[in-house]
């Protein structure tokens, strides 16, 4: 990409069009391409919104994309029940603000038979909550492609998907059998009843995440920002006690501890650091010197089954 | 190794360019190693993610008690309890200066898919050699494909220098060697850095084992090397993505520009159509810009309405894409399913879908000699050069001029399968810009006036079957008949148009195809050409049948036992044969594949030569080559 623009014909226009480093206007130019392309190319869409910052980042790509329009399908939050307060607040606001059709989806079988994890277990209510509960979703309303916040940086199946990640009737995944992706061209055909996960930031890292949610000014849970929480410690994971779910040992009280959440999911399930990263320069500092990846605080990802195992089942 | 040696990374905020490699070696050259050496030594993994792989090595490495980095890189669980890698892996690392996405790609099955695949997006490759080892096949196909998929900087790393005890003379050798191969492939730069994966030499800092080596580190030079993106430079190109039309006053053009740069005020013309207009605006959701260039995504308003949609390409004015609906090009053919020559496949370039069929024969390369030869279809991991048929006009650039206008995919209409990446080579006729000359005499209209229907009798057999005797007198016999012949003799060839070639494989392949299309020339003359050439391999001359129109070759196994041929040896050349003065000579050390059902066999142990000519004359007169009223009575029978 050029950075010649500074010649004459540029002007005050210059400014807004630096503001970003090459390599982000790079990813995001990919990005808005891949969300156009796919969009352009099936019939109904949606944008798997998680609350949390990739989905934060991947929200306001689909508000780039589609200007001075909006994006042209609905997003869509799978809701364990389990979601940090804020989270769903959060989601309500966002939506709000940015115009959009938020539809919100939970499991009423796992509903109706109390499914959570202190309870049935990660293992059991990941997959009744989550990963059955978005391919309901994903059946009730004929989704053909969903865009989801996946990055490849983020685990080693994940190194391997797509960007148009193929999924049969049942919403597997298979690894061996994945289209070839050349080129910016995206194989976006499928039959009847299959459909496709895409995953626009799948390039991006987790400071890319973190530098362009900077200069873009883009809204996030506070929830990221370190301040003093109530937290018990749960195998090693410092784990908020954000209601009164959370089963405490007879005498114990949680601690007031200054934490803040690398990533955001179910609170029982989502371990935070101790920090003092209280503003977005502090946390790409700490990111800079972190000795840890972003998955290190999800139980899920240790409960036996990999990640690969889970997407081939449909897990994002 | 120890843990407390890492000092925190620096700090990559400010990093402002990105650099996409490729890294191709075959299994054991230590690929996933060197990638793994990297991410550790330039601080890039995170202690979790080190602990892992601490643990992983222990259980599934193959490292002993040191850390196996190509765990790092398997990430599919088949991979690593298999230890090999099955699918193109992207791994991210920063340093200071850049950040990178490594495109790494296994190195045996379905290495030619995946290669080509991490490749499209790749700036540069990073090529690896194992120094015990030196050029291998695997590294003349790797460089091979890695040229085919228009990589203009390769960085040849010779690995496991360690190994060879750091001899500079090894070094040389290899980088000689390889210089010498790969000075066809259009490289424009070839940096070599002898390095250790395992050991670390040379991967980030200068190794004091190689005081001989005067030059940058693997990641110096990573850090430094030319991204090599030109598309700026190149004619604007936007294809369309998408009609944005929130409101009746809002009408735009969205799209990632593939090429050049648009001002506000440009004109631009809109392919396949006619419309030109102005451009008014480039919206994106920051600003307007007064100007944007290939690799932004914007949204163009026009200052007039003309027909746009979906699949068009808006292209400068001045400076117009092909568009045709006939093109040249290569193609890897990447799906289980073999290409099926009479199935229509989609043809996705840009944002254009079309129906389109790939014409056969098609000209297959043999990645690891370079080899071409005929084959009637493509299987999984094929190269190919291939004529496709289009249902409607496209518009695009070559693929050496742009990658985004003249890289293409084909897809299987039941499947859905990405059957094959393609790469345009040029538009067969131009059927916007240039008519197609001389249209108004045709082949036909060029045979009716000599009283006769073109043809192209194509003998074939062994060194002394007696081709070129039958073939002389065959076309005095027509002459003196009163018809307008040629013939082209393969020895008489081989004095100018095929001077330049030897008796190699890959030159007597091109031997036969100038013949061929020598002869498809003539016979579109109108005149009945006699082809006498050993032509050996059968795939060959199916590429010359496939060249001329249904019933215009003729093909005439002059059939004489090796042993009756040897025995006449008119030229003397079985005797050198044998001698071993005379290398790949047919029937002696390469083979000759007889044809398996040629309209015409003749058995020179049983006819003379004078016969064998009489007798094609009547076969030619039969089949309405000599009177053209009689070949349509024929034909109704």
């Amino acid at each position: 990409m050029s950075e010649d623009h500074d010649g004459p014909a540029s002007g005050t226009d210059t400014a807004v069009k630096n503001r970003l480093p090459e390599d982000l206007r790079r990813l995001e130019a990919e990005s808005i391409h891949i969300l156009r392309e796919v969009t352009a190319e099936r019939t109904n869409p949606v944008l798997l919104y998680s609350v949390g910052k990739d989905s934060a980042v991947l929200l306001h790509l689909a508000m780039k994309a589609f200007y001075p329009g909006k994006p042209p399908f609905p997003i869509l939050h799978v809701d364990t029940t389990w979601k940090f307060r804020e989270m769903i607040e959060f989601r309500d606001a966002e939506a709000k603000r940015l115009g959009l059709e938020l539809l919100v989806h939970t499991n009423p079988e796992g509903l109706a038979q109390g499914v959570g994890p202190f309870t049935h277990g990660s293992a059991v209510h990941t997959d009744v909550m989550k990963t059955q509960a978005l391919k309901q979703a994903l059946d009730k309303y004929g989704f053909d492609a969903a865009f989801g916040g996946a990055r490849r940086d983020e685990e080693k199946s994940r190194a391997k998907e797509r960007i148009i990640s193929f999924r049969t009737k049942d919403h597997r995944w298979d690894p061996k059998a994945q289209r070839p992706e050349l080129w910016r061209l995206y194989n976006t055909r499928i039959h009847k009843g299959e459909s496709l996960r895409a995953f626009p930031i799948s390039n991006w890292t987790e400071l890319d995440v973190w530098r362009y949610i900077q200069l873009e000014n883009i809204p996030i849970p506070t929830l990221y920002f370190a301040k003093p929480r109530p937290i018990v410690e749960r195998d090693g994971a410092l784990i908020m006690v954000d209601d009164e779910r959370m089963p405490l040992a007879p005498g114990e009280t949680p601690k007031q501890r200054m934490v803040r959440f690398r990533t955001l999911g179910c609170y029982p399930l989502t371990g935070g650091v101790e920090s003092d990263a209280a503003d977005l320069d502090a946390i790409i500092a700490e990111m800079q010197v972190s000795r840890s990846s972003e998955r290190q605080g999800r139980v899920i990802d240790r409960d036996g089954s990999t990640m690969e195992s889970k997407k081939q089942d449909g897990y994002f | 190794m120890a843990r407390d040696i890492r000092e925190p990374v620096e700090p990559p905020v400010d990093t402002t360019s990105l650099l996409r490699f490729i890294t191709c070696g075959s299994v054991d050259d230590g690929k996933s190693t060197l990638i793994g050496r990297l991410l550790y030594d330039s601080k890039s993994l995170f202690d979790d993610q080190l602990d892992t792989l601490a643990a992983d090595s222990k259980a599934v490495g193959t490292q002993g008690q040191n850390l196996d980095f190509a765990l790092l890189v398997d990430g599919l669980q088949a991979e690593r309890e298999q230890g090999i890698t099955i699918d193109v892996a992207y791994r991210f690392f920063a340093t200071s200066k850049r950040k990178f996405i490594v495109a790494d790609t296994p190195g045996h099955e379905q290495y030619t898919r995946n290669m080509i695949t991490g490749a499209s997006t790749a700036d540069v490759a990073v090529i690896l050699i194992d120094a015990r080892k030196g050029v291998l096949t695997q590294t003349r196909r790797h460089s091979r494909l890695v040229s085919l998929v228009g990589i203009r900087r390769v960085v040849l790393a010779v690995n496991k220098i360690d190994l060879v005890g750091y001899d500079p003379a090894v070094f040389d050798r290899i980088v000689a060697d390889y210089r010498a191969f790969a000075a066809p492939l259009g490289f424009e730069e070839i940096a070599a850095i002898p390095v250790s994966g395992l050991k670390g030499d040379n991967v980030i800092a200068c190794s004091p084992d190689t005081p001989w080596y005067i030059g940058p580190s693997l990641l110096e030079h990573l850090e430094t090397v030319e991204a090599g993106r030109e598309t700026v430079d190149r004619p604007f190109r936007l294809p369309v993505q998408w009609v944005n039309r929130p409101n009746a006053d809002f009408r735009g053009f969205s799209g990632l520009i593939a090429g050049g740069r648009i001002n506000v005020g440009d004109t631009i013309r809109v392919l396949p159509g006619e419309g030109e207009a102005v451009v008014a605006r480039i919206v994106t959701y920051d600003a307007d810009l007064p100007q944007a260039s290939a690799g932004e995504a914007v949204t163009l308003v026009l200052d007039r309405e003309i027909d746009v949609s979906r699949g068009d390409l808006i292209v400068a004015a001045d400076s117009p894409a092909l568009l045709s609906d006939r093109l040249s090009a290569d193609v890897a053919w990447m799906d289980e399913a073999p290409l099926d020559p009479g199935r229509s496949y989609w043809l996705k370039l840009g944002t254009q879908t079309v129906g389109a069929r790939v014409v056969a024969p098609v000209a297959v390369t043999d990645v690891e000699t370079g080899a071409v030869a005929a084959a009637p279809t493509l299987t999984l991991n094929a190269i190919a050069s291939v004529e496709i048929a289009l249902d409607r006009p496209l518009a695009f650039d070559p693929y050496l001029e742009n990658r985004d206008t003249g890289g293409f995919i084909l897809i299987d209409r039941l499947s859905n399968a990405t059957a094959a990446a393609g790469m345009v080579r040029g538009a067969l006729h131009k059927s916007s810009d240039v008519q197609w000359q001389a249209l108004d005499v045709s082949a036909d209209a060029r045979a009716a006036q000599k009283g006769q229907r073109p043809a192209v009798v194509w003998f074939t057999g062994l060194s002394g079957a007696g081709k070129s005797t039958i073939a002389n007198l065959l076309e005095k016999r027509l002459h003196h008949a009163g018809r307008h012949t040629y013939l082209l003799d393969g020895d008489n060839l081989r004095h100018g148009l095929n001077g330049d070639l030897g008796f190699t494989a890959a030159d007597r392949v091109e031997n036969v195809r100038r013949a061929a299309e020598a002869a498809k020339l003539m016979a579109d003359a109108g005149l009945i050409v006699l082809v006498s050439l050993i032509s050996p391999f059968r795939a060959d001359r199916a590429l010359a049948r496939g060249l001329l129109p249904a019933g215009e070759f003729i093909e005439v196994h002059v059939d004489t036992p090796l042993a009756e041929a040897e025995r006449r040896d008119v030229k003397g050349l079985y005797k050198k044969a044998r001698a071993g003065e005379i290398k790949d000579f047919t029937g002696i050390d390469s083979p000759y594949e007889p044809p398996e059902t040629p309209e015409v066999r003749i058995d020179t142990t049983i006819l003379s030569p004078e016969a064998a000519a009489e007798a094609l004359y009547e076969a030619l007169n039969q089949r309405g080559v000599l009177n053209p009223a009689m070949a349509a009575f024929d034909y109704t029978i």
